[in-house]
């Protein structure tokens, strides 16, 4: 378990702004005590300074996992964020997107969400924005990426996609193995 | 055309009309006009449209009448309570998943129609979940409208038709053999059961089933010896062999007035054992040990209640919602469920449901977890606070974890540890799904843990075991287990309690507890491994909390355990409807020397210094040094035990290092434990000088011992360096009563 590299946090820290801006900020510097990110096996972990030092009794190949997993960095040095990390782009979230309840199946299988499955949408949405997929009763239900803005959203037939699928709780099921 | 909310008529609330206008109007009919029922009444004309329409679609009815009763009937009823299904045309609702719904829905829709014509007044009386209003209605509007009445009516004829005829039939047996009904013990199918009975070699001759079944009873006799040769060639079927069991057990209840003449109680009870083991598909060491375990009339019970599956029951986590909340949902989405028990906030057992229920969008985002009912148990003893250290030894699948991370509300921290590393893969998935942030996991083998870090304010172990009160979840328990399967999970349970003794932390303000919970039933699992840890180490056990459960056993067969085990508790299948478990809590209790910080060896270590001199005692089975703490006074006799194996004669020299010593807690302390005599003399050598400082009050202590010493060498038995095991029992019976 390490720190960031100044390129991975630079990598990761863009990630994340697409969904929650610079919200980021309120992530890290937190009032309830320091909060920092750490790299373990690829993986970005999100844990206050008070587990951490805790987690340094435990030697890396026994260590599975520490805090929250934000996700990880594939070996083209890209991050890809895991559904583990919804608990923290949700209430941040700056862009999001509601999903009619018979549509909330569909996308808890992995799918895109349709027009015709779709609620409600921030306004101003602009296209390949990261949006955070909520239920219409708030639940978030995952998170994608906007492919068409608002207006178009308005405009466009029902069975075309307007967010593709990034991740969704349903993978806490289906990808367990690989979640971490 | 949606229904109008009236305020003036409070809305009873309770189980849909729909549920229970089927029975009202079928037994008040029977009551009221029992010769109508035979010559159907003229119906009105609109109950003959009504019922021209049920004719056509006689399924979905039916599909109605099966849809289960929704919403709670404990005492909660008064905050939980089914929603009013809304009825808007345009928007879709969020159960749209089953269809059950919407076929009810359809079904209501026609009916409301056609009562919506029939003008207000109706329509109120009709109103949802107004259940009373409905058995009092039926007098009302009998003289009212007489279309409520015929619908009734319809309602009595929507029976099938072979409910009908097996009502006739009842009805005709009532009164033809009233006599056939009074020793129909408990079966339903008694008949059938006889008539194979008839054909089967059974001892007893039976040429009236009635009467046979009757002198069954009273002459229960014991197959001869051919008869049960027989049986091994032709084996019995299993109704007359469950008939047997219990005719045999009745005897074995009331032996003295049923026996036969001659016959022994074993040679029942081996016919008994047999029979069980056929019928219920046990092998004879599991149900050896069962037999000792339970009386033969609980024993069945518990048998029987192996067979069927404990109630799935969720826990809510409370980290993302509420019990109310979430059963509110999962309502909607067609799950029949209640609160679990007066005992948990959180728990809600689930009867049945038309959806997943491990794959419901709540379940998905985190708000609650399929969790046992007895998993609850374990971690409501541990109690955790807020900003606590809490270890999980074996935390696989995650459910204790969150549960505990739950009730700290995600403060402190928890290590959550499992040896087997796939399975830590559902537990990293359960703490990310309920949005626990606490935890580290990691991959250890519990024995090793105290090495890896201690100093825990709680720790929670639930042991690995050979699972004898899940025998529901996995019958092959019930053939696959034998003598040398529960010593080896005993020996592991043995090495794992003491390791997680180890990491607790004594000096913990707000702690200091274990708990120690496996999932088995068996003795030597439980109570063996925790009179154990009495012995080998500074616990005591206190009451877990729980208000319910059985205690502990202090004394088994041939075994004495310690007293306070009674606060132990266990459950089982048949008493309390929960997997077998057992759950004891430990309480560390720390030393009163404040150099001695962990207090785990060097409390004992300081007692039996002064006496051991005089007797070693190597081979004595140390009685628990818990004795010790509750009787502080006269401590003297039953100090000379010693809690290491082996160490114990050399102690006298090195205790006073160690008390000095020992206060890191944790790994170091359990190295310490481990110590055996050369480790601790060479220990000495090293650290002369903080030996006296420290043998300050072990000294004091110890002359007090001295004397006590002094007196024990006048015994005869102080003469012989090493005593015979029998010699020193007797010793040990004559200190234990001036001690006591």
């Amino acid at each position: 378990m390490r720190p960031l590299t100044d390129e991975e946090t630079k990598t990761m820290f863009e990630k994340l702004s697409k969904y929650i801006g610079e919200n980021i900020k309120i992530l890290v510097d937190r009032p309830d005590g320091s909060y920092c990110f750490r790299l373990h096996n690829d993986r970005v972990y999100y844990m206050s300074e008070k587990i951490l030092k805790l987690a340094t009794h435990i030697s890396r190949d026994k260590l599975v996992s520490v805090g929250t997993c934000f996700g990880k960095f594939t070996k083209t040095i890209k991050f890809r964020l895991h559904i583990t990390a919804l608990d923290f782009l949700a209430p941040y979230a700056k862009f999001k997107v509601w999903v009619k309840p018979g549509a909330e199946q569909s996308f808890l299988y992995g799918n895109h969400v349709l027009k015709s499955g779709l609620g409600r949408i921030t306004e101003n949405t602009m296209q390949y924005q990261g949006v955070v997929v909520y239920s219409m009763t708030d639940v978030p239900l995952g998170f994608g990426v906007a492919a068409k803005t608002t207006q178009e959203c308005r405009r466009v037939d029902p069975m075309s996609i307007v967010v593709f699928h990034q991740a969704d709780v349903g993978e806490f099921i289906r990808n367990e193995d690989t979640l971490t | 055309m949606g229904r109008k909310l009236d305020p003036t008529n409070q809305v009873k609330r309770g189980p849909g009309r729909k549920s229970k206008k089927q029975q009202g109007a079928e037994t008040e009919l029977a009551k009221f006009i029992p010769d109508e029922e035979t010559a159907p009444k003229r119906m009105s004309s609109r109950g003959r449209k009504r019922a021209a329409k049920r004719v056509l679609n006689t399924k979905k009815p039916k599909a109605a009448e099966e849809q289960p009763k929704t919403g709670f009937t404990d005492e909660n009823s008064k905050w939980l309570k089914p929603v009013k299904r809304k009825r808007k045309i345009g928007e879709a609702e969020s159960e749209d998943d089953s269809d059950e719904h919407w076929e009810q829905e359809e079904d209501e829709e026609e009916e409301e129609q056609l009562q919506a014509k029939k003008g207000g007044k109706l329509e109120i009386q009709e109103d949802d979940d107004d259940d009373e209003d409905m058995v009092d209605d039926y007098g009302a509007l009998e003289e009212g409208s007489g279309d409520e009445k015929a619908e009734e009516q319809s309602d009595e004829e929507e029976l099938l038709p072979i409910e009908r005829a097996a009502k006739k039939a009842k009805k005709l047996k009532e009164a033809l053999g009233i006599e056939s009904d009074d020793d129909d013990d408990d079966d339903d199918d008694d008949d059938e059961d006889d008539k194979e009975k008839k054909k089967s070699d059974s001892d007893v001759d039976e040429e009236d089933t009635v009467q046979a079944n009757m002198d069954d009873m009273d002459a229960f006799r014991l197959p001869g010896a051919e008869e049960s040769e027989r049986e091994g060639v032709l084996p019995l079927d299993l109704k007359s062999i469950y008939q047997r069991i219990k005719d045999n057990i009745d005897v074995l209840c009331n032996f003295s007035t049923k026996r036969e003449e001659g016959k022994e109680r074993a040679e029942y009870l081996s016919l008994l054992k047999k029979d069980l083991c056929t019928y219920y598909s046990y092998n004879h060491f599991l149900l050896d040990k069962l037999m000792d375990l339970f009386p033969l009339s609980e024993l069945v019970d518990f048998l029987e209640a192996n067979e069927i599956h404990r109630p799935v029951t969720i826990r809510t986590n409370t980290l993302k919602t509420r019990r109310r909340d979430l059963a509110q949902a999962l309502i909607n989405r067609g799950v029949n469920l209640d609160p679990l028990g007066k005992w948990s906030k959180v728990g809600l057992v689930i009867y049945d449901s038309s959806v997943p229920v491990g794959a419901t969008p709540e379940y998905l985002s985190g708000q609650y977890m399929l969790q046992g009912a007895s998993s609850f148990l374990p971690v409501m003893a541990l109690s955790p606070q807020e900003g606590e250290l809490v270890l999980d030894m074996s935390a696989a699948p995650g459910g204790k974890t969150t549960y505990i991370a739950q009730l700290m509300r995600n403060t402190g921290m928890i290590v959550a540890n499992d040896a087997n590393a796939d399975r830590l893969k559902s537990v990293v998935g359960n703490i990310h799904r309920l949005g626990v942030t606490n935890t580290v996991i990691c991959n250890y083998d519990g024995r090793q843990f105290p090495k890896v870090m201690g100093g825990f304010d709680r720790v929670l172990l639930d042991a690995p075991c050979s699972g004898t009160g899940v025998i529901a979840k996995d019958p092959a328990v019930k053939t696959s287990k034998d003598e040398a399967d529960i010593q080896r999970s005993a020996h592991l349970q043995k090495e794992l309690i003491l390791a997680a003794i180890d990491s607790v932390n004594a000096e913990s303000t707000s702690g200091g507890y274990l708990i120690y919970c496996t999932c088995s039933i068996m003795v030597e699992e439980n109570e063996w491994v925790v009179d154990y840890a009495l012995k080998k180490r500074n616990v005591k056990l206190v009451p877990t909390g729980l208000d319910f459960g059985k205690e502990g056993f202090t004394r088994f067969k041939e075994r004495r355990f310690h007293p306070t085990l009674r606060l132990s508790r266990r459950f089982y299948p048949h008493s309390h409807n929960m997997d077998g478990f057992f759950v004891a809590k430990l309480k560390k209790f720390s030393n009163v020397v404040p150099t001695a910080a962990t207090g785990n060896e060097e409390e004992n270590a300081d007692a039996p210094e002064a006496t051991e001199v005089t007797d070693s005692s190597e081979e004595e089975p140390s009685k628990s040094p818990k004795k010790k703490k509750m009787v502080p006074g006269k401590a003297g006799g039953l100090k000379r035990k010693p809690q290491t194996n082996g160490t114990a004669a050399k102690k006298p020299a090195s205790v006073k290092t160690k008390g000095k010593k020992n206060s890191p807690a944790g790994p170091k302390k359990a190295k310490i434990a481990k110590m055996d005599g050369e480790t601790v003399k060479a220990s000495e050598a090293k650290k002369p000088a903080a030996k006296t400082a420290g043998g300050a009050k072990a000294s004091k202590e110890g002359s007090r011992f001295e004397k006590k010493q002094n007196k024990l060498r006048k015994s005869p038995m102080k003469a012989k360096k090493r005593m015979g095991k029998n010699k020193f029992r007797k010793l040990k019976s004559m200190l234990g009563e001036d001690g006591e």
